[in-house]
C-alpha cells in the first residue's frame, strides 16, 4: 500500500509544484492521474521514487517512509519501484535483453551486470516477461530497432523485471498511435492485475483513462481536486480540472483526428504501391 | 527596419543604410590591414634571397633526386618505432583521458567545485602544449629515446580525447540515465548501462581519429630526439643527404595514407 502523505514540492525557482497533496493507493489499485501539462503529476510521480526530491510531507510504501531514505537504502527502495516512460526512455544502444535484465541491476553486484553475468532466475525472468509483452522473437534486436509499441513493451518488461510492488507510469501513450495506445494500456492495467500491483498513471488523454483505470486523481496546479471512479468524471469536474472547454466538441475531434490519421495511412499505402 | 516607410510603394533591401556602411567599413578596415601587413613583410625579407629562390629550389630539387632508394633499409626499424611510439601514446593518452572526462563533464563529475575545474585545466593544459614541445620537455627530463616520444604523445592526446569525450558525455540523453536510476542502479552501473552505451560510438571514433593524428605527429618527434623516424630525418637534413631525405618523405607519405585507410575502415566496421 503506498501513502502519500501532504507532499510538498518546490523547486529552486520558488514554483510550487505540489502543495499538500494525500492520497492512498491499495493494493492493486490502478490509478489514473489527470490534470492540464505543468500540474505537478510528473514532479509527483517523480517524488515517489525521489527521481525529484520532495520538499516536504512523506510517502510510505508497505510502512516504509521513503522520503527519509539516502545512498544504499535509497536504491534498496528504488528497485521495488518500476517505472515506465513517456518516450520509453530505453538504453537505445543496448539489446532489449540488456534492457529488461538492466531492471535487476539494484539486486545483482557490479561485475555481474558488467559482465552481463545475470543469475540464470533473473534471466528465465526475463524471458518469461518478454514472452508476456509479445517480444519473444526481439530477445537480441537493439532497441532502436524497435516500433515504439514494442519499446513501451520492452520499458514494461524492465519495469516487471524488478519485482516491484509499485508501478509508477508517466505519460505511456503520449508518443503512440491510438491503436497501440490502447494496447499498452490494457497491457499495463493486465500486468498490474495479475500481480495484485498498485500502480499511478500519468495520463493526458481522459477517454482512454476512464476506460482502463480503476480510479482517478484529478491534479490542478499541485493540489488534488478530484477523487473518485471513473464514472464521476463528469463535465464539470473536468472544467474544474483544466478549465473552461467544451468536453464533446473536444471528443468529437479526438474521432476526427482518428480519422484523419486513417486517411493519411491510406494515402501513404497507396503512394508507397505506387512507387513500387 | 529594411522596409521602406512608404506604405503604398513598400521597398526592400536586406540590410538597413547603417547595415551598408559597415559593411563597406569591414572591407575597408580588411584592406588597411593588407596593406599595413604587406609593409611589415617587406621590412623583414631580404629580397636578395627571395629573387634566388626559384633557382635555390631547383638546385634541392636536383639534389634530392634521383632518392637513394638502398637507403630505405636504414628505415625500417624506426618506422616501426614510430608506429608503436603513435600507437602506444594513443592508448595511454586515451587511458588517461577517460576518468578526467567523467571527471570535467557537468552531469558526471563527482565534484562541480574541486574536482571539476581541475579536471578541465588539465585537460586545456595537455591542449595547449604542442607534441613537439611536450617532446623537447621530456627529452630534457627523461632523457632522449621512444619513450620520451611516447609520452609525449600520450601527454598531448589526452586533452583531445578527454575535450571530445567530455562533450559527448555532456550531450546525453539524460531520460536513459533516470530511467536506469529508478531500477535501484549504483553509481558505476549507471555509468556501465545508461551512459556508456551512448558515447561508445563517438569515443570509438575520436580514438581512431586521434591515433591518425598521432602518427602523422610521432614522424617528426625525432627532430628533438624523441625516437623513431624523424631522428633518420634529422641525421640527413644536418648532413644535406638530400637524396636521403626525399627517400624519408616518401615512406612519411605512404604511412600516413595507410594509416588513414585503416582508421576510415576501422571506423566505418565498429560505428
Amino acid at each position: 500500500m503506498l501513502e502519500v502523505d501532504s507532499l510538498e514540492k518546490r523547486y529552486k525557482t520558488g514554483d510550487m509544484a505540489l502543495r499538500g497533496v494525500s492520497f492512498t493507493v491499495a493494493k492493486g489499485q490502478v490509478v489514473g492521474l489527470i490534470g492540464p501539462s505543468g500540474a505537478g503529476k510528473s514532479s509527483l510521480i517523480r517524488c515517489i521514487n525521489r527521481l525529484v526530491e520532495p520538499t516536504g510531507g512523506a510517502i510510505r510504501l508497505n510502512g516504509l517512509d521513503l522520503t527519509k531514505l539516502s545512498g544504499g537504502n535509497l536504491r534498496q527502495a528504488r528497485r521495488r519501484i518500476g517505472m515506465i516512460f513517456q518516450e520509453y526512455a530505453l538504453v537505445e544502444r543496448l539489446t532489449v535483453m540488456e534492457n529488461v535484465l538492466s531492471g535487476r541491476l539494484g539486486y545483482v553486484p557490479f561485475w555481474r551486470s558488467f559482465f552481463r553475468r545475470f543469475p540464470q532466475a533473473d534471466v528465465d525472468k526475463a524471458f518469461q516477461l518478454l514472452d508476456r509483452v509479445g517480444l519473444q522473437d526481439h530477445v537480441d534486436k537493439r532497441a532502436d530497432a524497435l516500433s515504439g509499441g514494442q519499446r513501451q513493451r520492452v520499458g514494461i518488461a524492465r519495469a516487471l523485471e524488478q519485482d516491484p510492488e509499485l508501478l509508477l507510469v508517466d505519460e505511456p501513450t503520449a508518443s503512440l498511435d491510438p491503436k497501440t495506445s490502447r494496447q499498452i494500456m490494457r497491457l499495463i492495467c493486465e500486468v498490474c492485475r495479475e500481480r495484485d500491483l498498485p500502480a499511478i498513471i500519468n495520463i493526458h488523454d481522459v477517454v482512454l483513462a476512464q476506460m482502463f483505470v480503476d480510479r482517478i486523481i484529478g491534479l490542478r496546479a499541485g493540489a488534488v481536486v478530484f477523487d473518485g471512479p471513473p464514472t464521476d468524471l463528469t463535465d464539470t469536474v473536468l472544467t474544474e480540472i483544466y478549465g473552461e472547454e467544451d468536453w464533446h466538441a473536444m471528443r468529437k475531434t479526438r474521432e476526427e483526428d482518428a480519422a484523419d490519421e486513417s486517411e493519411t495511412k491510406a494515402f501513404e499505402a497507396e503512394r508507397l504501391a505506387e512507387l513500387v | 527596419m529594411p522596409i521602406g516607410p512608404d506604405a503604398a510603394d513598400k521597398t526592400w533591401s536586406k540590410h538597413t543604410r547603417r547595415g551598408e556602411w559597415m559593411i563597406w567599413g569591414g572591407w575597408f578596415a580588411l584592406a588597411v590591414v593588407f596593406v599595413l601587413s604587406w609593409q611589415v613583410m617587406n621590412e623583414r625579407t631580404i629580397w636578395a634571397f627571395v629573387e634566388d629562390a626559384p633557382r635555390q629550389g631547383a638546385d634541392l630539387l636536383s639534389r634530392s633526386w634521383p632518392p637513394r632508394w638502398d637507403y630505405l633499409g636504414n628505415l625500417w626499424q624506426p618506422l616501426w618505432d614510430t608506429l608503436n611510439m603513435a600507437t602506444l601514446g594513443t592508448l595511454l593518452g586515451t587511458a588517461m583521458a577517460v576518468p578526467l572526462a567523467f571527471m570535467a563533464a557537468r552531469n558526471t563529475s563527482p565534484s562541480l567545485l574541486f574536482l571539476r575545474p581541475v579536471a578541465l585545466f588539465i585537460i586545456v593544459a595537455s591542449r595547449s602544449i604542442n607534441s613537439l614541445i611536450w617532446a623537447l620537455l621530456l627529452v630534457a627530463i627523461i632523457g632522449p629515446g621512444i619513450l620520451a616520444g611516447i609520452i609525449a604523445i600520450a601527454l598531448r592526446s589526452i586533452g583531445f580525447v578527454g575535450k571530445l569525450l567530455y562533450e559527448s558525455i555532456e550531450e546525453i540523453d539524460e531520460t536513459q540515465v533516470e530511467a536506469v536510476r529508478a531500477t535501484g542502479a549504483g553509481q558505476l552501473q549507471l555509468i556501465d548501462y545508461a551512459i556508456v552505451p551512448q558515447v561508445l560510438p563517438a569515443f570509438v571514433g575520436m580514438t581512431i581519429f586521434r591515433w591518425d593524428i598521432n602518427i602523422r605527429e610521432s614522424t617528426i618527434l625525432g627532430l628533438v630526439g624523441a625516437g623513431g623516424i624523424g631522428l633518420q630525418l634529422q641525421g640527413s637534413l644536418n648532413t644535406l643527404a638530400w637524396s636521403q631525405v626525399s627517400v624519408i618523405f616518401a615512406v612519411i607519405l605512404l604511412t600516413v595514407i595507410v594509416a588513414e585507410w585503416v582508421s576510415s575502415k576501422v571506423r566505418r566496421a565498429i560505428i
